[in-house]
């Protein structure tokens, strides 16, 4: 992480966090550091900062650091530390937050595989109305390059009766493309 | 007749269609009747939720407007996921009648709340219909162990998700599993994480998520292991393959869906109930109890 001062840091980062305490509508300032959130994190062995971390370097305003952090990407959003904080903070809500501040401050360099996850899935959903796995899975490993990425399931899948050629298409889809269209500014 | 709006979700009718097939089936036999959501949408997953915040409460919140048209007043999503959204709805919208307005400003239909989730183990593991099951269970699944596993979406953040079962050692599905005749083993992994989509993401933290439930439930003497969640079960079953060549063991652990138990035990036929459909053949469970 090297040298940071944190003075200035938070001087510099406050309207940031202030931004993540709203839009989470989680008051991380009553964390105390007690760590269950990490204790009990199924992703904690696989992250640079454990969750009581990326909650006290918020508190520091380490803006950068946090938005950074391979953390916010591995979180699956399973809530146990949520359902565990003693100080009723909802962690996984904070996770959710930083990922969209992360995005729409362009670090997404960590977030590659979990950014064409969601779109790929996100446009099946707006197009069809419904997610359509084998589209998915296509347009997701056209993505990243990585072409065979779960290949070896399609065959199976197909034989069992559990993935269909072709999606099914809902009535509401007009509906639906309005959705996306309002929340995403007509992206 | 006990009525629900039911919500498939999109894995129900792909992925996990043994766990469509078995719930239709012991639903009827149970006499409880399951009215689909018409016209439903896909509630948006992770995907929304790590996207954007209004995204993730307008996709669930046009399938619980749609339930508003069926003659229930309950809603139950089979998915955990699913249900986790239509949860988040209910609890910020609830709470927040600017969200809401803004909320149903994007959808045709708007949402008043008038149809309640309800945690889908909760309507097979109530008493009644736990005495229910009691009652017309024909070929009990004496000495079959089943590690119960539930799912996070469905138990956490209990403040959140549902009110009547315990977040860290549930017992709705064990109650469930014991009616049967089956016995559910003590274990310590009933609530953890399998990985989720971290399976496409990153998935050698999901592998050895999987193997560590895997190994837990093998450990504790379970015969197989039940899913209440379609991720989950794909996860452990479809995937299992890979952990196994990856940490060189053996599980040939199957992982059938709770209410495919249940229909074994009231006599159904495995086939109607979507066995075939599993990955990791169940073969050597369904012997256990005389069925294959």
């Amino acid at each position: 992480m090297g040298e940071v001062n944190l003075s200035q840091v938070m001087d510099r980062n406050r309207s940031f966090v202030d931004r993540v305490i709203e839009e989470s509508g989680q008051d991380i300032r009553q964390c105390y550091q007690c760590a269950k959130c990490s204790g009990g994190c199924p992703g904690s062995s696989a992250m640079d900062y454990p969750p009581n971390q990326i909650i006290r370097m918020l508190m520091l305003g380490m803006k950068e650091e946090v938005l950074k952090s391979h953390t916010i990407w591995v979180c699956m959003g399973c809530n146990t530390c949520t359902t565990r904080c003693i100080r009723d903070i909802q962690v996984a809500a904070v996770m959710d937050t930083l990922r969209q501040e992360a995005v729409r401050a362009g670090y997404v360099d960590k977030a590659k595989l979990v950014l064409s996850f969601n779109e790929s899935f996100l446009w099946t959903v707006r197009t069809f109305g419904r997610l359509f796995e084998p589209g998915m899975a296509m347009i997701n490993n056209l993505k990243t390059g990585n072409f065979m990425k779960d290949m070896q399931f399609g065959l199976p899948l197909m034989l069992k009766g559990k993935a269909s050629m072709f999606p099914h298409r809902i009535k509401g889809r007009r509906e639906m493309k309005k959705i996306f269209e309002k929340v995403q500014g007509g992206k | 007749m006990t009525k629900y709006a039911f919500y498939p979700g999109c894995s129900l009718e792909t992925g996990g269609i043994e766990y469509g097939m078995s719930s239709h089936a012991v639903a009827e036999a149970l006499g409880i009747e399951l009215l689909e959501v018409p016209d439903w949408n896909c509630c948006g997953a992770s995907s929304a939720h790590m996207t954007d915040h209004l995204l993730s409460l307008a996709l669930p919140a046009r399938i619980l407007a749609l339930a508003e048209t069926l003659p229930v007043d309950e809603i139950v999503a089979p998915c955990a996921a699913c249900h986790a959204r239509f949860a988040a709805v209910e609890y910020e919208l609830g709470r927040d009648e600017e969200l809401k307005q803004k909320v149903n400003s994007l959808l045709e239909r708007p949402y008043t709340g008038k149809v309640k989730l309800r945690y889908y183990l909760d309507i097979f593991s109530n008493s009644e219909t736990l005495a229910e099951i009691e009652k017309k269970v024909k070929k009990p699944l004496k000495g079959l162990k089943v590690a119960c596993y539930y799912g996070c979406l469905f138990v956490k953040p209990p403040k959140i998700v549902n009110f009547v079962d315990d977040p860290e050692d549930p017992q709705s599905m064990d109650n469930i599993i014991r009616a049967l005749g089956a016995e559910p083993v003590q274990w310590p992994y009933k609530t953890e994480c399998c990985g989720a989509s971290l399976g496409v993401t990153l998935e050698d933290h999901c592998t050895k998520l999987c193997n560590d439930i895997l190994r837990f439930a093998r450990d504790s003497g379970a015969d197989c292991i039940a899913a209440a969640c379609p991720l989950c079960q794909a996860n452990l079953d479809m995937r299992q393959v890979t952990v196994e060549k990856k940490y060189g063991v053996s599980y040939r652990m199957p992982i059938p869906f709770f209410t495919q138990l249940i229909g074994l035990a009231l006599g159904l036929d495995p086939k109607t109930l979507g066995f075939p459909k599993l990955f990791v053949d169940p073969v050597s469970m369904l012997k256990k109890v005389g069925v294959a």
